[in-house]
């Protein structure tokens, strides 16, 4: 069954940078993520795939410690992240919603990130320039189009030469300029040996640029593996038929408790 | 951190890169092995709090406000040709309306920076330094615009003597700790309502309380319970409301009694000049601190 198909978490951990095991997180009566275990290795793009309120977000969220877990564990290169800040400095965040303070220029924002990591922050301005950022930095934030903010977005998550990188919706109101010029910095963090994990629906995209899969769904983690083992398992020819197949999967115990009900 | 990461060089500059202006130009770092949340963490609140008062001072809101008081100082100053009487005709500014303004700022700053408040805390900064910020952030540019408003008039029109230092620092004091007070309250209001407009409503509805139904409630209490003898249950419960601790430490300083609320002449009566305003001071300390440190738990505590 495609459901049982988790990876062995013991062939991946001594990679791993970021280890989750038993992690539950319930918003009241919700679980919304519910024992899940995940690692993500160094050197891989990692997607995560799921309907609306699958626990994208959260799962991510989790990381970062914005939100606080009700049991299990997470790991940041070996070390437990709770009540720890210092491994945020080798994480780069990526949000879906970009929103920065009206009076605030997009250089104020870059300084303010720049002198809250520190002086020994190692610093990738390689994006400020391939995004076509420099103009843009002397003005006030409210000015900047949606894509010009995703822009200054991208440029904050990769400034710190993050080891892992956390990237949702990445590519959203990028113009096909910009979206190229960000997939190839993807790849080539890859392949300085550093971690990256994007949340996105649009799945050619992810089929694009991930050698990883996770596919949760009602907070569970339904499929973990290569895109290859996702392939060969489901016989699907693309990423999306895969995770069409892995829907109607983990949608069935659901319909068969209906219908038991009924 | 791995060997193959931590030797990893910075890009290299690249003929855009040189246009970025020196304002924005980030630093290079030499490879260091030190983790930059160590050495970030003692100045985050020093950082946050530079660039939010930046910020404050292109934020039209603070300007208008600070203006606000001024022209009507002035203008006060001008109708009444005293001090003191100019001070009495301000009460009301310091009672209602800077709490009002404090609040909204307050919960509406919340609101329209909670996405950049959530990328400020994946960076490696304490969630508790970074509460201090936006707090100081927030009511240290509208105490300082508020305590301009009133004291560059004075200044100009050299009024400010002896006879009217008194009342002049109490009615100044009592506007920025109602400022603290109420900045506090807005951001609890905030962080624990989430929904924008119900946050706002909230805070309206906590603002009307406090600067009029409090009182009311008081008085009602007051009157329909006047056999009894109420002079202590009076004093407790003043120390429940920080306007009234603030109109009562104005009031002390001044002999115009028949402005005070009940339990402000309930105060004077009974505690004297003195004794009252320095129980009046530490009520509104109090009030300072507790909603502050309620609402720096939340914080702590609140998922983003």
């Amino acid at each position: 069954m495609i459901g049982s198909d988790v990876e062995d978490a013991v062939d991946v951990a001594t990679e791993a940078i970021v280890s989750v095991r038993g992690v539950v997180k319930r918003y009241g009566a919700r679980e919304v993520l519910s024992q899940v275990d995940l690692d993500l290795p160094r050197g891989s793009v990692t997607a995560i795939i799921g309907p609306n309120g699958a626990g994208k977000t959260t799962l991510n969220k989790a990381v970062l410690g914005l939100v606080r877990i009700d049991a299990g564990e997470i790991r940041f290169d070996g070390r437990d992240t709770r009540g720890d800040i210092v491994h945020r400095a080798r994480i780069g965040y990526m949000p879906q919603t970009p929103r920065y303070p009206d009076a605030f220029t997009a250089g104020d924002v870059l300084t303010l990130l720049r002198e809250l990591r520190g002086p020994s922050a190692r610093i990738d301005d390689e994006l400020i320039a391939a995004l076509e950022l420099s103009p843009l930095l002397g003005i006030p934030a409210r000015a900047l189009s949606g894509g010009q903010r995703q822009r200054l977005n991208a440029v904050a998550a990769f400034l710190f030469t993050p080891d892992l990188l956390l990237l949702d919706e990445p590519t959203a109101a990028l113009d096909p300029v910009a979206s190229g010029v960000l997939k190839d910095k993807i790849r080539a963090v890859r392949e300085e040996g550093r971690a990256v994990v994007i949340t996105s629906h649009i799945l050619s995209e992810l089929q694009e640029l991930a050698d990883r899969v996770v596919f949760l769904h009602e907070g569970r983690v339904h499929f973990a593996g290569t895109l290859h083992a996702l392939l060969d398992r489901t016989g699907a020819a693309s990423l999306e038929r895969a995770i069409a197949q892995l829907m109607q999967h983990s949608r069935r115990p659901a319909r068969a408790a209906e219908v038991a009900v009924a | 951190m791995s060997a193959g990461i931590a030797a990893s060089p910075s890009a290299p500059h690249s003929a855009m890169a040189s246009r970025t202006p020196a304002h924005a130009q980030p630093a290079r770092a030499s490879a260091s092995s030190a983790l930059p949340g160590q050495d970030a963490a003692p100045s985050v609140v020093g950082t946050v709090l530079r660039h939010e008062w930046r910020s404050v001072l292109r934020n039209r809101g603070v300007l208008v406000f600070g203006l606000g008081t001024l022209v009507l100082t002035e203008i006060v100053l001008r109708l009444t040709g005293s001090a003191p009487r100019a001070l009495s005709s301000l009460l009301n500014l310091v009672l209602l309306v800077v709490p009002l303004v404090t609040t909204m700022a307050g919960i509406i700053s919340w609101h329209a920076s909670r996405e950049f408040n959530e990328l400020l805390l994946t960076q490696p900064v304490r969630r508790r330094a970074l509460f201090v910020a936006l707090y100081l952030a927030l009511v240290l540019p509208l105490a300082v615009v508020f305590a301009l408003g009133l004291l560059l008039p004075m200044a100009w029109h050299r009024v400010i003597g002896p006879e009217t230092s008194g009342l002049l620092l109490a009615t100044v004091g009592s506007g920025v700790a109602l400022t603290f007070v109420f900045g506090g309250l807005a951001l609890l209001i905030g962080i624990r309502v989430d929904d924008r407009l119900r946050s706002v409503m909230t805070g309206l509805m906590v603002w009307l309380l406090l600067t009029v139904g409090y009182d009311a409630l008081v008085l009602i209490v007051s009157t329909t319970m006047a056999d009894y003898p109420l002079e202590r249950p009076m004093l407790a419960l003043m120390l429940g409301n920080p306007v009234d601790l603030a109109r009562t430490v104005i009031i002390l300083q001044s002999d115009t009694a028949a402005l005070m609320g009940y339990t402000g002449a309930v105060m004077q009566r009974f505690l004297g000049s003195a004794t009252g305003t320095a129980a009046a001071v530490l009520g509104l300390l109090a009030w300072i601190v507790l909603p502050m440190l309620v609402a720096r738990r939340s914080f702590e505590r609140r998922d983003f």
